[in-house]
């Protein structure tokens, strides 16, 4: 919980991460990658304010302690989603799984959701997969890595068949919040990695399901915008762009969020501070401080307001992820936050599974 | 490039000089990020630039992370050398990308002149040519935002910015850019043409569809330009030094 001014900000971090990137989880022969992989993570961190900034040591693993720390205690977080990154070909255990998450997580009961991942080339296999995990940490999400090099397949796209049935699994297992990453990566190699065109198919073919992109498309944003305009399902996840550009490069902020308010809108973007690139703290107190400059090149820009910043801190995310929110967070007008697709009645949020 | 001097190729005319190494840096400047449509030297990418006496250039190119992606990595080392080693007096070039995942099957590649989908054997199997073009487009939507809104700051309404061609807009670099970006890919870039068109087919646009155009030009060259401001946060952060030609933002 954020206060400040006398209003009450009920916070959700919706995208973090919980790794060990240490020199112990090398895969002997891939160590290069593994060490390039968290040092270019660090250079992110390198965008924050210098306070922030980590040593690579730390970077590469911290303790659970560090985590209850920087993204409850001193960070706002009320409840945090974790999103998995397996990357098991350059970490032996996995970057960070599912199963680190939750082994964690699951010693705070209440603090964390734990979202899962599939990869529509494993078959039945994976959509078995996708059950058992559903069922052990009761996820409502996944991030999916549709540009992962897998086996000789030069990554997927969310509208082929196989993806579909994991899809169609996804509906049937109430796992509705598809986190799909669209922003920096390597693989594959001759294509443009970024494109989202197959966001806006898939979100048009299954209306029961959100789209989240994370990232929002960087590099691509205008590609993004462009299609999230359109899909009353499609979410902007903001991790990179507060923790990337409020402080580092604060001009390009505002453009960047002027340009998401004017085509994705308030209620359909949502904080995630892309934990342990960069911790909360910072990026909350900023972001609720944060006012679209006054310069003649941003007037055509909307505005935002407390409720704005409420909704976007973590009523739309509570809103998709059942969270159920105290009253005195709640905006005072009513005005709704996140459009209101999802049916049911908020439930006690839980981590379940635990 | 037509024609380029290939490494130890004897086809530099004798008693050619070798140029300078500032020459040499010049002719980099011609060599852009496809992603972020600026020169290679602006960015900071280029952290030495060397000629011998005997005309054999070397540069070395470094990039703001280690995974940055291959593809765009792999054009850029393409591109210096093609710039480079058109140049009269250079007898051999090396362009050696530093510290990057693919460096050696980029800088071999290239060396070699083997392409892309060779030099990258069984990971791509197409040429860069269609996402080349696919970001000239990005950067001829963010040019028309850069010629335009000083334009419509200056109260010209859309559906006079429609009316206007190429010849009759005001000389400005950023509408230099905006036709040599055009020409590149073959769109209409003459005095006669007109100042906004679909990139995708050079086709003018209606009344009706320039409001959303000049919007979706803007969006463009936003994200390019915050693209362009990471980037350049974390070269920065790598390194701590400025690129040869860097120019601060």
């Amino acid at each position: 919980m954020y206060e400040k001014d006398g209003e009450k900000y009920f916070v959700v971090d919706g995208h973090m991460h919980y790794w060990n990137a240490a020199p112990d989880n090398w895969v002997p022969g891939a160590e290069q990658y593994a060490k390039g992989w968290i040092e270019c993570f660090h250079a992110y961190q390198g965008l924050g304010p210098p306070a922030t900034h980590w040593t690579i040591e730390h970077f590469q693993k911290y303790s659970e302690e560090d985590l209850m720390k920087d993204v409850f205690e001193d960070g706002y977080v009320d409840v945090a989603i974790f999103q998995p990154t397996y990357l098991k070909e350059w970490y032996k255990e996995g970057f960070n799984t599912t199963e680190r998450n939750a082994l964690m997580g699951e010693k705070h009961p209440g603090k964390f959701i734990y979202n899962t991942r599939w990869d529509p080339r494993d078959g039945d296999a994976g959509i078995e997969q996708l059950r058992k995990n559903v069922e052990r940490f009761g996820s409502k999400g996944c991030k999916l890595y549709s540009a992962e090099w897998n086996a000789g397949s030069r990554g997927w796209k969310l509208t082929d068949p196989a993806a579909y049935r994991y899809l169609e699994a996804c509906q049937e297992l109430g796992v509705k919040n598809i986190h799909v990453h669209k922003g920096p990566t390597i693989w594959p190699l001759d294509k443009d990695a970024f494109d989202v065109s197959d966001v806006d198919h898939a979100a048009t073919d299954f209306q029961d399901l959100n789209f989240i992109v994370e990232h929002v498309g960087l590099p691509r944003i205008e590609d993004f915008c462009f299609m999230a305009t359109q899909e009353p399902n499609v979410y902007a996840g903001l991790a990179v762009v507060i923790g990337g550009l409020m402080h580092a490069r604060p001009k390009f902020f505002a453009k960047v969020m002027g340009e998401l308010l004017f085509w994705v809108g308030e209620d359909k973007m949502l904080f995630g501070s892309d934990y342990a690139i960069w911790e909360p703290k910072w990026q909350v107190e900023g972001f609720v401080d944060w006012e679209m400059p006054d310069d003649p090149s941003l007037t055509d820009y909307p505005r935002m307001n407390t409720a704005s910043k409420k909704k976007i801190m973590g009523l739309n995310a509570a809103k998709l992820y059942d969270i159920k929110v105290p009253d005195e967070y709640q905006l005072k007008d009513g005005t709704p936050g996140a459009h209101e697709v999802l049916g049911g009645q908020p439930e006690e949020h839980a981590a379940s599974g635990a | 490039m037509t024609n380029p001097v290939t490494a130890g190729s004897p086809s530099a005319p004798p008693g050619e000089a070798p140029p300078g190494a500032a020459r040499v840096l010049a002719a980099l400047d011609a060599v852009r990020d496809p992603e972020l449509d600026e020169p290679i030297t602006s960015l900071g990418f280029v952290s030495s630039c060397t000629v011998s006496a005997d005309g054999d250039a070397q540069v070395r190119l470094r990039l703001p992370t280690y995974f940055c992606a291959p593809n765009f990595a792999f054009l850029m080392v393409a591109d210096a050398y093609d710039a480079v080693s058109a140049l009269p007096g250079v007898r051999a070039t090396e362009v050696v990308l530093e510290d990057h995942f693919a460096s050696d099957a980029i800088n071999g590649g290239v060396a070699a002149r083997a392409g892309f989908a060779r030099s990258f054997d069984g990971e791509a199997v197409g040429e860069l040519h269609e996402l080349r073009a696919d970001f000239l487009r990005k950067a001829v939507m963010a040019g028309t935002d850069l010629v335009c809104r000083p334009l419509a700051a200056a109260g010209v309404e859309p559906p006079a910015l429609a009316a206007l061609t190429l010849g009759q807009a005001p000389p400005s670099p950023a509408l230099e850019r905006l036709r040599q970006r055009r020409a590149e890919l073959g769109l209409p870039a003459g005095d006669d043409a007109p100042l906004l068109i679909d990139p995708a087919t050079g086709a003018a646009l209606g009344d009706d569809a320039v409001p959303l155009h000049l919007r979706r030009a803007h969006t463009t060259r936003v994200s390019i330009e915050a693209n362009a401001g990471i980037c350049r946060g974390m070269l920065r952060h790598r390194y701590g030094t400025s690129g040869l030609g860097e120019e601060e933002q």
